[in-house]
């Protein structure tokens, strides 16, 4: 038989749905657009981003976020999300890996630098990497070997010599 | 709605003319029923693109819609298997999108019949079985258009040829696929399996393409199982069991319970009786929750107290104690494996003999997305979303649990976070089936890391010892091979007599290649639960042999690319006791084109060290030289050349991925990583206490070169898995005249320095 299709949750007829008054939360701005969280403040990122948002290209990384698939970029700078609770993010800039791209969908020089080098192994750990290396490359537009080595991110697939080609190709592509 | 499917006495392939006149060509492995039309559902002739019940659908614009029924844990099956289909096809590949096709099940008298054959990845077979199969299903949709364009154009089918999804005529014309397909569909196939391309006119096999879920990755938007939330389901984590084989004293949940969004908590344990990875992996309690982070809060507030089971008695380093002893002593073995000539004669009128013994450690699998799996039960059906590298073997968990029919159970299988082996069982799936039964909602289960590393099917540590004697010619006249380690096979319904063959083979090197050679495996007993591994047996048995080999070309002081090339003797094939040969020239072949790359004539003068290994595996080949320094403290992986020889290249840039990335894997896990167990509990929890190596401790490139090879293509996944730790281990040797016998090497390095 073909695969079931998961059903969704039926929606709710229009005429019930009853305006809730403004609720007090946590002001944040992720990938350009505001969101206010009103759930629990010690509530990690990682969780409000996947379960709430269902901004799922962030991945659950271990507990401290150890293999670095769960970073994400606070005010430009790489972050695990499990490690921040939303009580610390009020009035933060938070970008995801699906914010990387522009608006029209054309891919940012380092995602398309990922493609052309095929830097993908199982892809789970890809969102880490790319985000790490973003924050890399605004310190550093032209790292060297050592810079890249310095990297937190784990791979179990061995996609680490591709990595390193992609993230020199996105520096040598971007004429700073 | 429903579209017809024309069934055809021993016919395999079968034409499903769509609903929205698309072409749908399937592949059944086993005869079709007799009979006339069937009703088919709408949803496998659809142009909906997460219901594809067939390999090959084209719609009339020409888009081209490739199932692949392997899962995709990172080994590429998703690009490859559809690049075998899509060549086949002469599909234009910018115009082919691929989707999973999840597992396919029919019910035949109550038992499964799985529609789509092959369905299972890392386990090297995926290629192969593609290889074997898959072609016809796009050599068939390609015929049936051929012939539809030839009654249309009035021209003989022969005189017309494909092209990139276009037909062309001998004056040169060209016809979409898209325009014809409609007509094609109302064409019988025929009754014979057709002619497949010959390989000289190949334009996508044997040429790269790059992975085909690459946008979707590097914008976040592939969806993993991990990842579906569609679903209003209720989040369940685990607090398990310290030990494997205990049981809970105490519970005390009113703390868990008062975590605001958490529903329930309740125990699960191991169904008496059922094999080891289709039931629970040990006691635990679930803590279920309207979302993650209340789970999560919920597991950490429970008050639990575990009574351990007779396995709170073992360590590791006791079992490495009695392994030894095992090798030492003159307890006949558990199995002996293979028993060449006579290995006691042979020694005894030696003039040389060298003896070395070899420890490795416990290992995880330690995959980067952790266990999961979304659950959607009830009376009539169940619908899964899994990660699993077999969704035959999930099914067959999901069917003891519940009792449906077989095919009232639809497994999804999108794209996973890495396998390993850890996927090849299914105790997790278990788990979120009693959980969906018991709370009569939705479940998604989720692992954390740490409840990965601490319950997985480890990879039993190994102690290999090793013995051989040589003659006055410097010939490897006598091989004594004996291993001890735990079965992987031990508690999963496998006679005595067969437990190791998950541990070793009996046509490894030097098997066949020396006339005295004895091969003995000694059984540990172990309650520490171990399952299938990326590369089992073939990395462990490498590393002691190919460091051996090493070891007796020193103290014959020779170049041991030297002592490789006499053992390997001259071009020849040689049988296999498992069947196939093992071809000399290939192996030595590939031993040859990494020397010549690393440069092996500086062997003896350079600067920094040299190593080198060669294996082969069920008919691949493959050999690693490794060139590294040592700074004081700080070794350094300054250079890496891996060769392969894989028979056919389907897609070399998959495969030179498979390859480096197989290689560094292998090199993280031989440097850094063990598991202990003490008091019978795992004493690593997180990756600070398993650490997977970063970038600086990896080199930086991987030089793949691999043969060009007519021959039908093998599996590439772990094909280089099993000569770089040995490899790196014999240039260590030379860069610090330090043998380290003893996996992970850092450790054991830093000890001896």
């Amino acid at each position: 038989m073909a695969p079931a299709q998961i059903q969704p949750v039926p929606a709710a007829a229009a005429d019930q749905i009853v305006p809730e008054p403004v609720r007090a939360g946590i002001d944040v701005e992720i990938n350009g657009e505001s969101f206010r969280h009103t759930g629990d403040p010690a509530m990690p990122l990682l969780w409000y981003l996947r379960d709430v948002l269902r901004l799922t290209g962030t991945k659950l990384a271990g507990a401290h976020g150890e293999s670095g698939a769960d970073l994400v970029l606070v005010d430009g700078k790489a972050v695990s999300a499990i490690t921040r609770p939303m009580s610390t993010l009020a009035g933060r800039r938070i970008t995801t890996v699906e914010g990387l791209a522009a608006a029209d969908g054309s891919l940012h020089p380092l995602q398309q630098a990922f493609i052309d080098e095929d830097a993908i192994g199982c892809g789970y750990c890809t969102s880490g990497w790319l985000i790490a290396a973003l924050d890399l490359l605004k310190r550093k537009p032209h790292p060297g070997d050592d810079d890249i080595d310095q990297l937190p991110n784990r791979c179990r697939c061995g996609t680490q010599t591709r990595v390193r080609r992609a993230i020199k190709r996105a520096a040598a592509g971007s004429v700073a | 709605m429903s579209g017809t499917l024309r069934l055809s006495r021993r016919r395999f392939l079968q034409v499903l003319a769509g609903t929205a006149g698309a072409l749908v060509v399937g592949l059944r492995v086993a005869e079709a029923a007799d009979g006339p039309t069937v009703p088919v559902p709408p949803a496998m002739l659809g142009d909906d693109f997460d219901a594809l019940g067939a390999y090959v659908s084209i719609d009339g614009d020409g888009n081209v819609l490739i199932g692949a029924r392997d899962p995709d844990t990172g080994t590429g099956t998703f690009t490859s298997l559809s690049r075998i289909i899509a060549e086949e096809l002469d599909a234009d590949w910018s115009r082919v999108s691929v989707v999973s096709l999840g597992l396919g099940v029919e019910n035949r008298q109550g038992k499964p019949f799985w529609i789509y054959g092959h369905q299972r990845s890392g386990t090297g077979d995926s290629i192969p079985a593609a290889w074997a199969d898959l072609r016809q299903a796009g050599a068939l949709a390609r015929w049936l258009i051929t012939q539809a364009a030839a009654r249309r154009l009035g021209v003989a089918a022969d005189r017309l040829r494909c092209e990139a999804g276009t037909v062309v005529t001998p004056d040169g014309r060209r016809f979409g696929y898209g325009g014809l397909v409609e007509a094609a569909g109302q064409i019988d196939p025929p009754d014979a399996p057709l002619p497949l391309k010959a390989p000289e006119h190949y334009t996508l096999i044997g040429r790269a393409a790059r992975d085909v879920d690459g946008r979707a990755i590097v914008t976040g938007r592939t969806r993993y199982a991990i990842d579906h939330r569609e679903v209003d389901a209720l989040v369940a984590v685990l607090a398990p069991c310290p030990w494997p084989d205990g049981s809970l004293a105490s519970i005390d949940t009113s703390a868990a319970l008062a975590v605001k969004g958490v529903v329930k908590v309740m125990p699960l344990k191991p169904e008496a009786g059922v094999p080891q990875g289709q039931t629970v992996i040990a006691p635990a309690v679930a803590v279920l929750a309207e979302n993650t982070w209340a789970a999560l809060q919920g597991r950490a507030k429970l008050k639990l107290d575990w009574k351990p089971g007779p396995s709170k008695g073992e360590s590791s380093a006791a079992l490495e104690a009695q392994a030894q002893a095992l090798l030492d002593g003159g307890t006949p073995p558990t199995t002996r494996v293979r028993d060449d000539g006579d290995v006691g004669k042979a020694s005894r009128k030696a003039a040389h003999r060298i003896e070395a013994t070899y420890l490795q450690p416990w290992l995880a699998h330690a995959t980067p997305e952790p266990m999961n799996c979304l659950v959607q039960l009830d009376k009539e059906q169940a619908t899964l979303v899994v990660p699993t590298q077999a969704p035959q073997r999930a099914w067959a968990v999901v069917q003891r649990l519940t009792g449906l029919a077989p095919d009232k159970i639809a497994i999804e299988v999108p794209r996973v976070g890495g396998g390993y082996g850890r996927r090849l069982d299914h105790d997790f799936v278990a788990e979120a089936v009693m959980l969906a039964k018991a709370v009569d909602k939705p479940v998604r289960l989720l692992w954390t890391l740490e409840d990965d590393l601490t319950h997985d099917f480890y990879r039993s540590a190994t102690a290999h010892k090793l013995s051989a004697a040589l003659d006055r010619k410097r010939n490897i006249v006598a091989w004594d091979q004996r291993m001890a380690s735990a079965s992987a096979l031990a508690g999963r319904g496998v006679p005595g007599d067969r437990l190791w063959t998950s541990e070793l083979t009996a046509d490894q090197l030097p098997a066949g290649l020396v006339p005295a050679y004895r091969s003995d495996w000694y059984a540990l007993a172990s309650a520490i639960p171990r399952g299938p591994h990326r590369g089992m047996p073939h990395t462990a048995n490498a590393f002691a042999v190919e460091s051996f080999i090493d070891e007796i070309a020193h103290s014959l002081r020779e170049n041991p690319f030297d002592t490789r090339q006499r053992l390997l003797g001259a071009p020849r094939q040689l049988p296999l006791t498992g069947g196939g040969v093992l071809d000399i020239g290939r192996l030595a072949n590939v031993l040859q084109l990494v020397a010549d790359r690393i440069e092996w004539k500086n062997w003896l003068h350079s600067v920094n060290g040299l190593g080198i290994a060669c294996w082969h595996l069920d008919g691949a080949y493959v050999a690693h030289a490794i060139e590294a320094s040592l700074q004081g403290n700080k070794l350094d992986i300054v250079r890496v050349v891996c060769a392969v020889d894989v028979g056919r290249v389907i897609n070399p840039l998959g495969l030179e991925g498979q390859v480096a990335g197989a290689t560094l894997d292998a090199l993280s896990t031989a440097l850094n990583l063990a598991i202990t167990f003490k008091d019978g509990q795992v004493q690593q929890r997180d990756l600070k206490d398993y650490p997977l190596a970063g970038m600086a401790q990896l080199p930086r490139d991987v030089e793949v070169i691999t043969v060009a090879d007519d021959r039908a293509p093998t599996g590439a996944s772990f094909i280089a898995m099993p000569t770089a730790a040995p490899a790196l281990a014999n240039a260590v040797f030379r860069a610090s005249a330090v043998r380290v016998r003893r996996l992970p090497l850092m450790r054991e390095l830093l000890r001896l320095l």
